[in-house]
């Protein structure tokens, strides 16, 4: 291992790609002939972009000899040639990277959110085919010229009633899926979802108390978001502020448990609210269920700010992520601000999924399964997970709505059973396939 | 002044309890210097405050410069720290794990560039795990372990080098080669190195200069066949020994007084 003269490594005859010559090589192994040969990175790096794997001690030397001669007329200190000193040449260097998303992957993950957007559109009492769909599209993306098969009845129905729901559900879905993954990476929990400070506790006590108190029916629309989304941000800045207080050094469980508590207190106030206003308690219960029955394209312009922003910033921090899966001492150690990381991240993420909250409801289960699917079948890396999660939960979402429109049509399901519902069994049969560990 | 770390009457207390009084201590560039001592001593405590991962009074200087008053990523550029117990996560790949420790050399919002990827092979290549690079790190022993942990350090291309009981969880063999290993990167890269080790053997045997810690006070200092004596050693770990001196390497072996129970 570390005493070359002791051993003897394994050698295979290999050929070499410049020149074709045989000859014998010890993979990597001290004590392999290519050791004595010493070259700057400038010349290794040539020599990669010239032949993928190892060449042979003829065409080795002549790239040194050739460095050499260059060297001398640059008269570069010897200092300089002791620094870069270089072993690596039997390893092409495609072998040293990150697995992050493969083209594979993007391609499976796009297609999967372009179909349920399709199938979305698609699903609903009026029939609408999706070629008539694509060409709707197209038609009102001036460039192509293409005239809308749709009469103006079902050009109503599909912009106005269908397409708002659709992109509002993607854009909650993918929200929930990053923000349940970023929460993953930070509290280095596999159980973490993007509720586990008290967002669904605070959004929750807020929509109840709007739904409560709010005296003229017809302003509810406005408020209640409003109110979701405010309750959400009190409860994790609480949440926050008692676990740094508390909890001092040592991060993540503190805060979890800080959580917990605002999160129960929260809850007690609501339940407190709920039976002064028993009457109330069917309209609370409904939101709480989630669901995208009232979405329109205020909703979607109203969320889009916070989601893209939110998202992005995860997206910007997924090599962070990485860096922080091998603990806070370690990242501190390799340069990371942890505290300053988590807290931007945490904020980001709450801010998200609170404007998430706020047009949908509470919809379960999603920032928990599907960044751990992406985990069991594609990469544990955040470079991975972050983006596909972002792309595999709007889909998931699309068509969970979609299904929770048409089960019981033409009443709806609420969307959190049908996310448990078809998720839970999914997810069972994917720990059990994949034999991996989850975290 | 070629003081590569400086500990100037270093104090911590956490929780109440002083771990380290008016510790001071230096180390110069080049140099490799232990820290021994019995459990409790201080050790990992006193790496911890050159890494700048603990609140301490006193004055820690790197390269010349506090450690309070550099950024994190300016820290982690100047040194490289093996934890006694390092994290390694399971389902990363060798190379995955040793390009984290490109870490402070990366945009903070960036990946890793040909550079980096270079650097780290670089790493691997030095520590003898080309043909593990693609292995999942839940599928190597213990000492290959101990390879990848120290090529992430190595990666990350710091001067100075912090490790807490490098060898701790190795076998005597492998003992023997990563420490042969770390005397070879630090003559070839001109590395500072800073350890904590529990073998006063070993200890002797590779580094040039022993700091012996007890009760979070420096009670010896010096080279090894200076600091390992017979008194020292039993004045301060408690225990039995037998100091032996061949040929300028002193070897401490533990040695039971009398038979205490005769059957």
């Amino acid at each position: 291992m570390a005493r070359p003269a002791q051993q003897t490594p394994a050698r295979v005859t290999k050929t070499c790609p410049l020149c074709g010559k045989q000859f014998g090589c010890a993979q990597g192994q001290p004590g392999c002939w290519c050791e004595a040969v010493v070259l700057r990175r400038e010349t290794l790096a040539a020599i990669r972009t010239a032949a993928d794997g190892c060449i042979c001690p003829a065409c080795l030397t002549a790239f040194a000899d050739k460095e050499r001669s260059g060297r001398d007329r640059d008269a570069d200190g010897p200092g300089e040639v002791k620094a870069t000193t270089i072993w690596a040449k039997a390893l092409p260097h495609s072998a040293v990277r990150s697995r992050g998303v493969s083209a594979l992957w993007a391609i499976i993950a796009v297609g999967f959110l372009a179909g349920a957007l399709l199938l979305g559109l698609a699903t609903g009492a009026a029939s609408i085919g999706p070629l008539s769909i694509i060409a709707s599209v197209l038609s009102h993306l001036q460039v192509f010229h293409v005239s809308s098969p749709l009469g103006t009845v079902d050009d109503a129905i599909l912009w106005q009633v269908r397409a708002p729901r659709v992109v509002l559900a993607a854009l909650v879905g993918g929200m929930l899926a990053v923000a349940g993954s970023a929460y993953q990476g930070v509290f280095r929990n596999p159980l973490a979802d993007p509720y586990l400070l008290g967002v669904a506790a605070g959004a929750g006590l807020g929509a109840t108390i709007a739904i409560a108190y709010s005296t003229a029916r017809s302003d509810i629309g406005l408020l209640l978001p409003l109110a979701a989304f405010a309750g959400a941000v009190i409860a994790v800045a609480a949440a926050y502020v008692l676990g740094r207080s508390a909890g001092g050094v040592h991060g993540t469980s503190t805060l979890i448990l800080a959580g917990v508590i605002v999160a129960l207190f929260m809850t007690a106030i609501q339940t407190f609210v709920q039976t002064q206003r028993s009457d109330t308690l069917r309209a609370v219960y409904s939101w709480i269920l989630g669901g995208f029955g009232t979405a329109d394209w205020y909703a979607v312009v109203v969320v889009v700010p916070y989601i893209a922003v939110s998202s992005a910033i995860i997206l910007l921090h997924r090599r962070v992520l990485d860096v922080l899966s091998l603990g806070d001492e370690e990242a501190s150690s390799l340069g990371i601000d942890v505290r300053r990381a988590r807290l931007v991240i945490v904020l980001v993420a709450t801010a998200g999924t609170a404007a998430a909250v706020a047009v949908s409801g509470l919809i379960g289960f999603v920032g928990i399964i599907i960044p751990h699917t992406i985990r069991l079948l594609v990469s544990p890396s955040y470079r991975a997970i972050v983006p596909l999660s972002l792309l595999a939960g709007a889909g998931f979402l699309i068509l969970a709505d979609a299904l929770a429109r048409t089960i019981l049509s033409p009443a709806e399901l609420p969307i959190g059973v049908v996310t448990a519902f078809f998720g839970a069994p999914f997810f069972a049969i994917l720990l059990r396939t994949s034999r991996r560990m989850v975290m | 002044m070629s003081e590569a770390l400086a500990a100037r009457d270093v104090t911590v207390v956490i929780g109440g309890a002083r771990i380290l009084s008016d510790v001071s201590a230096t180390v110069e560039r080049g140099e490799w210097v232990t820290v021994i001592g019995p459990n409790g001593a201080g050790k990992t405590t006193l790496l911890r405050a050159f890494a700048g991962l603990i609140t301490f009074a006193g004055q820690v200087l790197v390269e010349g410069r506090a450690v309070l008053s550099s950024t994190r990523r300016q820290l982690a550029r100047q040194i490289a720290l093996v934890p006694q117990h390092p994290q390694t996560p399971q389902q990363l790949t060798v190379a995955e794990y040793v390009l984290l420790g490109r870490t402070p050399h990366i945009g903070y919002f960036a990946t890793e560039t040909r550079t980096d990827r270079l650097a780290a092979e670089r790493a691997i290549a030095r520590l003898g795990l080309r043909q593990f690079t693609t292995r999942l790190l839940g599928s190597l022993s213990g000492g290959e372990l101990q390879r990848v942990v120290l090529a992430r350090a190595l990666a990350q291309e710091a001067p100075i080098l912090l490790l807490d009981e490098p060898t701790s969880a190795l076998d005597l063999g492998r003992q023997q080669d990563a420490l042969e290993l770390l005397d070879g990167l630090r003559r070839d890269s001109e590395l500072t190195v800073l350890s904590a080790m529990h073998d006063l053997s070993l200890a002797g045997q590779y580094a040039d200069r022993l700091l012996l810690l007890d009760g979070g006070r420096v009670v010896a200092e010096g080279k090894p066949d200076a600091v390992l004596t017979e008194e020292v050693i039993s004045a301060h770990y408690d225990a039995k020994v037998q100091v032996i001196h061949e040929n300028g390497t002193v070897f401490v072996l533990p040695r039971r007084e009398e038979k205490r129970w005769v059957r």
